[in-house]
């Protein structure tokens, strides 16, 4: 188990990278606490992958360092950095039976059987793998196979820590849920650094305590489900998470105060933003209501999600969508909105006006 | 470079030697090569090459060669089609039994249909065709061309065929505009095995013509009596039967691999 | 694939059907009809039953060009099979030079099988032969239109120069679908190269594996042109495999009898073999 450091890396899948736009990944900080979870957030192709093989070892960064502990481990090997690794397809060893697929890395490493013995059983108990230990692993079913993997990332005491490369990709809907929770129930029992790489996002907010928020090969924003929920730090999280994202509308400041289309709008951190860049007010559609007076606006389409309905209504060119819950009135046509303040934002140039990067 | 790349390295220049030396001899004088061993030809000539292409037993061979090759894959290609569609989309009765004798065709030996061949032939009049050749070797070329294509088809989602109903084409109209060049890479690997078998083999088109559709393989018997004489001229004729494989084999060059696991990979 | 039961499809297969039949039954038939008769010339046949069967099994020289056959055969694989892993398990996986590779290594297959042969003999020669000369200069006696030993080695290495490829092809094309997966996974557990090749590699290649070992079990029991355009079936008839056997029976001897029935014994020993192995190794699968 290993606290983790990642200093300054950056990495070019190019020879010779010059420009910003060579790199797959810009310029990446990081600190991991010994056993914490953590996930990678963002869409394909955001550089979350790369930095996970950067951190196995099966890619060498071309810039900075990564610290296992405080020991540079920036060129050493997978098998030598002591990680574990469950990918996007389950890999298995088609031949062997449940128990030795377990075994293999433990006997790659020279464990005597005795040993062998006592922590696969004991992990397979875990997993709930004990009744197939002795069935061909080919003949499992892809969450069992997917156990397998995460499996043999258990047996071994030593590991720093296990990453997943969106491992729930190819399992069947009704066991997803299942085998997360799995995820996170083990998480709690054995303490391990767990780095989880998904591009959704109920899976990266339910299984991390510490989400990072990844675009373009940068870090977008680090913290807890809640942060990002509350206070995104760029337009880009307050679009990516939630559903609906985040309303985003362009403004104007003047004397310290925000107006959208005309009007005033009352924002959290309003005082601080200047007035030189691209300015954006965002707000999310939970902290939106209809009210007396305030915003007017036009109610376009009503969509019922079930427990609560989406409103999207016009504010001039502008959408707003709002969340209304169940049983509550909607007016029709024309309409008033109140912005809860303390949940709206300023954006300049996409991020969090007034707030260091 | 890593030092296991000389493995396939040395395969490499083991493969060229004997086509090397084959080369080199066809350049030679008949007087250079009875008289002594050299590495390349020092006495440089082009006569080998020049009776080949003036005296027309020769290049008439080729060109009987090449017809029937021609004939044979693209018939064995377009029979195979629809059949192998069938075998991929549909179930029928004995439709199993009927993929597997069809394959073990391919397990004759062409030595059991020698002789049967030439009085089966000989009776319906096609003896020294080139027409007899193609369809002696449609034998093992159609059961290899219907399970290549088989196995590219069945690749190809049952979707496709659905949509372009459900988009209103007739069978024969989406047949050709639509499916045919989906597998078109499956048709060239096909077409590549149907040649390159029929290109490459001796006994039946040897045994199947006479003189009139006489092809290159079979004129070349006549010097491998490796007199010395000779050897120049079926050197010569050797690395002209090497040129339509080289060229057949570069168009397919991106599909090798998948190909020789016949698409099931 | 879910595929639709029907039995109109045999429309689409009749075309093949028809001209497989026409190649394959009628001369099946008429080798069968052969081989339980008599003929005296004049198209006048009589009916001989098991007799010409009988005698095949009591004709040494038969026998012995089985023997040969099947030696010949078990080398082949035996070098032909484990080589040809080797050289794919060798190659770069991706890169500019895989084409060339490709291409470089097709070309001995697209080689008629004739011309297989003189290449071979034009560079075995004694005097003036690259590998005779070289193997003669080495201080070995190297002769292989007088020594069988030689006869064999130069018909051997042969085969390996004109089949090792399709081997190499087969097993390449197995390897590059093995996902990366599959190496990074193997690498964090620690797995050395021999159990990487056990454990990943053999596994996922006993598909193209079984092609190969068909494919060329089924082509060089049946070898017949490159043999005997280089050695004609000698010294003697030290390199006389069944097909030379079999084609000197049916067309010079016209002894029509014997060579249909060997015919039909050759077919089946080949259609056995296969099915043999293709079952065992299809069984072995479903365990």
């Amino acid at each position: 188990m290993a606290k983790i450091t990642i200093n300054n890396l950056r990495h070019s899948y190019m020879p010779e990278p010059k420009r910003d736009e060579d790199f797959a990944l810009k310029r990446v900080h990081l600190d991991w606490a010994d056993g914490g979870a953590y996930a990678l957030l963002g869409p394909s192709g955001c550089g979350k992958t790369t930095l996970l093989n950067l951190i196995s070892g099966l890619l060498h960064p071309s810039e900075g360092k990564i610290l296992f502990d405080g020991r540079d481990v920036s060129n050493e090997t997978p098998e030598r950095r002591n990680i574990a690794q469950v990918f996007q397809f389950p890999v298995i060893y088609d031949t062997m039976t449940v128990y030795d697929n377990l075994a293999f890395p433990l006997r790659n490493r020279k464990v005597d059987e005795a040993e062998i013995k006592k922590r696969v059983t004991a992990i397979a108990a875990m997993l709930e793998l004990t009744a197939t230990l002795s069935k061909r692993a080919s003949g499992l079913t892809a969450d069992g196979k997917q156990k397998i993997s995460l499996g043999r990332g258990l047996v071994r005491s030593d590991v720093n820590v296990i990453m997943f490369d969106e491992p729930l990709t190819v399992i069947d809907p009704h066991l997803k849920w299942q085998l997360r929770s799995k995820l996170k129930e083990l998480q709690h029992r054995i303490k391990r650094t767990m780095i989880y790489v998904t591009h959704d996002q109920t899976e990266a907010l339910t299984f991390a305590d510490q989400v990072v928020v990844m675009n373009n090969g940068e870090i977008v924003q680090t913290g807890t489900p809640i942060e990002l929920f509350e206070k995104p730090k760029h337009i880009f999280v307050g679009h990516f998470i939630g559903s609906p994202g985040m309303n985003v509308m362009p403004c104007v400041i003047k004397g310290g105060k925000a107006f959208v289309n005309g009007h005033e709008v009352a924002a959290d951190n309003a005082a601080s933003s200047n007035g030189s860049s691209r300015l954006e007010l965002g707000i999310r559609p939970e902290f939106v209501t209809f009210a007396e007076k305030g915003l007017p606006v036009n109610v376009v389409k009503v969509s019922d999600i079930g427990r609560y309905r989406v409103v999207d209504t016009r504010l001039g060119e502008n959408s707003v969508k709002l969340i209304v819950p169940e049983g509550a009135a909607i007016p029709e046509g024309k309409a008033h909105l109140a912005f809860d303040k303390a949940h709206t934002q300023i954006y300049s140039d996409g991020w969090l006006a007034g707030e260091a990067r | 470079m890593s030092k296991r790349f000389l493995v396939p390295i040395v395969y490499i220049i083991f493969l060229m030697l004997p086509i090397y030396w084959l080369v080199n001899m066809s350049f030679k004088t008949t007087n250079e090569i009875i008289n002594r061993f050299s590495l390349y030809p020092h006495e440089f000539t082009l006569d080998s090459y020049r009776t080949i292409f003036t005296d027309p037993s020769w290049y008439g061979a080729y060109i009987n060669s090449i017809t029937y090759v021609a004939l044979n894959t693209v018939l064995s290609v377009a029979l195979a089609l629809p059949a192998a569609y069938a075998f991929s989309r549909y179930r029928f009765l004995g439709d199993k039994h009927l993929f597997f004798w069809l394959l073990s065709n391919r397990m004759a030996p062409p030595a059991v249909f020698v002789l049967p061949f030439i009085q089966l032939y000989s009776s319906v009049g096609l003896f020294d065709t080139p027409l007899a050749v193609a369809f002696a070797h449609m034998l093992f070329n159609i059961p290899l061309a219907v399970w290549i294509l088989e196995g590219f088809m069945s690749g190809v989602p049952k979707e496709l065929d659905e949509t372009a109903y459900v988009d209103g084409y007739s069978f024969p109209k989406f047949f050709v505009k639509i499916f045919i060049p989906t597998i078109s890479a499956g048709i060239g690997v096909a077409a590549f095995f149907c040649f390159m078998f029929s290109w490459v083999e001796m006994l039946l088109a040897k045994n199947l013509t006479s003189v009139a559709a006489k092809p290159i393989v079979a004129a070349m018997t006549k010097t491998s009596s490796a007199s010395g004489y000779e050897l120049g001229l079926l050197a010569a004729a050797g690395v002209l039967t090497l040129i339509p494989g080289a060229i057949v084999v570069y168009f397919v060059r991106n599909y090798i691999a998948k190909g020789f696991a016949l698409g099931r990979v | 694939m879910n595929k639709t039961f029907n039995n109109k499809a045999w429309w689409m297969v009749l075309p093949v059907f028809l001209v497989v039949a026409f190649n394959a039954l009628i001369p099946l038939m008429t080798v069968v009809n052969y081989s339980v008769q008599e003929t005296f010339g004049n198209n006048e046949f009589f009916w001989s039953g098991t007799t010409w069967f009988q005698q095949l099994l009591e004709n040494d020289q038969i026998m012995d060009s089985l023997g040969r056959q099947i030696i010949f055969t078990a080398l082949a694989l035996f070098i032909q099979i484990p080589l040809g892993l080797a050289i794919a398990l060798c190659m770069p996986r991706k890169g500019p030079w895989v084409s060339v590779c490709l291409v470089l290594m097709a070309l001995p297959l697209l080689v008629p099988w004739n011309v297989v042969g003189s290449m071979w003999n034009i560079m075995a020669l004694p005097d003036i032969g690259l590998l005779g000369r070289g193997i003669n200069a080495l201080g070995i006696p190297y002769n292989y239109t007088r020594d069988p030993v030689a006869a064999w080695f130069t018909v051997v290495l042969m085969d390996v120069w004109h089949w090792t490829s399709l081997v190499v092809l087969l097993c390449y094309a197995g390897l590059v679908s093995i996902p990366d997966a599959y190496y990074q996974a193997a690498k964090i557990d620690g797995a050395r190269p021999w159990a990487v090749f056990r454990y990943i590699q053999l596994p996922k290649l006993k598909h193209v594996l079984t092609i190969a070992i068909l494919l060329r079990f089924m082509d060089s029991f049946m070898i017949y042109t490159e043999v005997i355009v280089l050695t004609g079936g000698g010294p003697g008839s030290a390199t006389k495999f069944l097909s030379i056997d079999l084609v000197q029976k049916a067309l010079g001897g016209f002894d029509l009898g014997p060579a249909a029935a060997f015919s039909i014994v050759y077919f089946l020993i080949i259609l056995l073999a296969s099915w043999l192995f293709y079952t065992l190794m299809m069984r072995n699968e479903a365990n």
